[in-house]
């Protein structure tokens, strides 16, 4: 079962804003080897596009991994605004 | 009073306020109470009933009763289980402990707290919190329009992913090897299937726990629970490790479904939910300062976890009532400082609660030093079970040589003893 199916399960209520954000693209690019965010993301949020790192955070399951697991600390978290984001229907 | 977080902790601190008449407000960021909240999914009945002591009669959400607790130790390709069931805890233990959804049980513990007059307010998110001159917490902002709010306590319980403890510095910002990352996947079967795969009656259940080789290498672990028409199942490790290792927590979520031993209990389901969480590492040294000035913090926020034993909610609504306990002696001295709150501490250091976590403060660290628990280890434990029951002409006298003589190759003497005894002190 494939990263895209598993959240089509579940139920997003997406804002227009984006309550994750990258605060530099050049350190990813230039400074971050490993790039974790592209491994550690339960929801595969953060993936490599061309020449940056995409941010999907319409399936952000809002665990706080890549905010912590960031090694230059290079993201932006914010909650989604109230009544936002992911809302688990069993738990 | 006003609470931060609408889960085991700040909903068992609302009911126990609101019931001694003082004014409180839960503030939940989710659309509902449980809609953000997400467990491996056992509850603790002697924990519950101290805040509602006839919760059975309140149509508690509960989904099975759990009768057996099975322990696995897997290899890639094989493993080992060991069970215990006793019918104490079909009858005189009922409900010592039961699965719940957390999406169902938290909006059911959240109108319990509003019938004993609580105020839970849903969709406000907590953004800081208000101070006055003297560096005392005196309310919480929100980011609702004229989102102030004054209140002479704060409860923080808020859970483990609490920005606004890092932001306001009551907890510094977590680091990677500080928690772990959970992925859970809830899958329906009939119920008819459930009792027959688990063996178990209409209402009871099985919990079952999993170390080895299924966490590829990671200081990890992974469970099994039995719900009415599901099962929740849930891998994780160290966010450290699967930085380190470049796994992605859903394809290890996938290789586990996958393995022999779990694969023919969940053939044939549907899965219906996905999410993820960190659960506290670390143990009683990861607590950190539980109160100040205007402020407690309980529960998952105050890393309260129990990993050995997977308890954690049970820890989150008895540090919950300890605070609202707290929280009533604060306002009949009408002292909000402090020492005033001291009483939340010394509630927790006399509980089974820090009793626990100082028992085991070295386990989490026994786990991370001792890789071998999640690699090499299962791989020859199963290796000697698979020869010994091979029934191939070899004489068990060369089996046994042959198991030796991989187990030496795979560790020294002394690196086993060394395991041993790390293992025994962090549990002792």
């Amino acid at each position: 079962m494939k990263i895209e199916d598993k959240l089509f399960l579940d139920r997003f209520r997406v804002h227009d804003e984006s309550h994750l954000r990258i605060i530099d693209g050049a350190l990813c690019r230039d400074q971050c080897p490993d790039q974790p965010c592209l491994y550690i993301c339960p929801a595969n949020v953060y993936r490599l596009e061309k020449d940056h790192i995409g941010v999907a955070y319409e399936g952000c399951l809002e665990c706080g991994s890549c905010r912590i697991g960031c090694p230059h600390l290079n993201i932006e978290w914010r909650f989604p605004r109230g009544g936002y984001g992911i809302s688990h229907k069993f738990g | 009073m006003a609470i931060v977080g609408a889960g085991p902790a700040g909903i068992s601190a609302a009911c126990l306020l609101a019931e001694k008449g003082a004014k409180t407000i839960v503030l939940k960021r989710g659309e509902y109470p449980g809609a953000k909240n997400i467990s491996g999914g056992v509850l603790y009945g002697h924990d519950l009933a101290q805040i509602l002591p006839d919760y059975e009669k309140r149509s508690c959400p509960i989904e099975r009763n759990i009768v057996e607790s099975r322990i696995g130790y897997l290899s890639r390709d094989g493993g080992y289980s060991l069970a215990y069931r006793d019918k104490i805890f079909a009858d005189e233990r009922k409900h010592n402990v039961f699965t719940v959804g957390r999406a169902k049980f938290d909006r059911w513990f959240a109108e319990q707290a509003r019938g004993k007059g609580a105020l839970v307010a849903c969709g406000t998110v907590v953004t800081d919190l208000l101070r006055d001159s003297n560096q005392r917490i005196v309310g919480v902002q929100t980011d609702r329009p004229d989102g102030d709010l004054r209140a002479h306590v704060v409860l923080l319980a808020d859970g483990i992913n609490s920005p606004l403890a890092a932001k306001t510095g009551f907890r510094p910002e977590l680091k990677p090897h500080q928690v772990s990352l959970a992925v859970k996947e809830v899958i329906e079967l009939p119920e008819e299937q459930i009792r027959e795969r688990f063996n178990v009656g209409p209402e009871d259940g099985v919990t079952t726990e999993i170390v080895g080789e299924v966490t590829q290498g990671m200081d990890g672990v992974a469970v099994i629970y039995t719900n009415r028409r599901s099962l929740s199942l849930c891998i994780g490790a160290n966010l450290s490790s699967f930085s380190r290792q470049k796994v992605r927590p859903y394809e290890m979520m996938e290789s586990f479904k996958a393995h022999p031993l779990v694969a023919p209990l969940i053939r044939g389901g549907k899965s219906t939910e996905y999410m993820a969480h960190w659960l506290a590492e670390g143990g009683y040294d990861a607590i950190p300062r539980l109160s100040g000035d205007g402020f407690l913090i309980a529960g998952d926020s105050a890393m309260l976890f129990n990993a050995l034993h997977r308890e954690g909610s049970n820890l989150a609504m008895t540090s919950g009532r300890f605070a609202a306990e707290a929280v009533l002696e604060a306002l009949q001295k009408r002292d909000f400082s402090q020492s005033g709150l001291q009483g939340y501490l010394s509630r927790l250091e006399n509980s089974y609660i820090f009793k626990d976590l100082k028992k085991y403060r070295r386990f989490g660290r026994f786990l991370h030093t001792h890789p071998e628990l999640f690699t090499t280890l299962p791989e020859l434990a199963g290796l000697a079970a698979r020869e010994m029951l091979t029934v191939n002409g070899v004489p068990k006298k060369e089996k046994q040589k042959m198991i030796f003589r991989e187990f030496r190759t795979g560790f020294s003497l002394l690196r086993f003893l060394r395991l041993m005894w790390d293992g025994w002190r962090s549990v002792r």
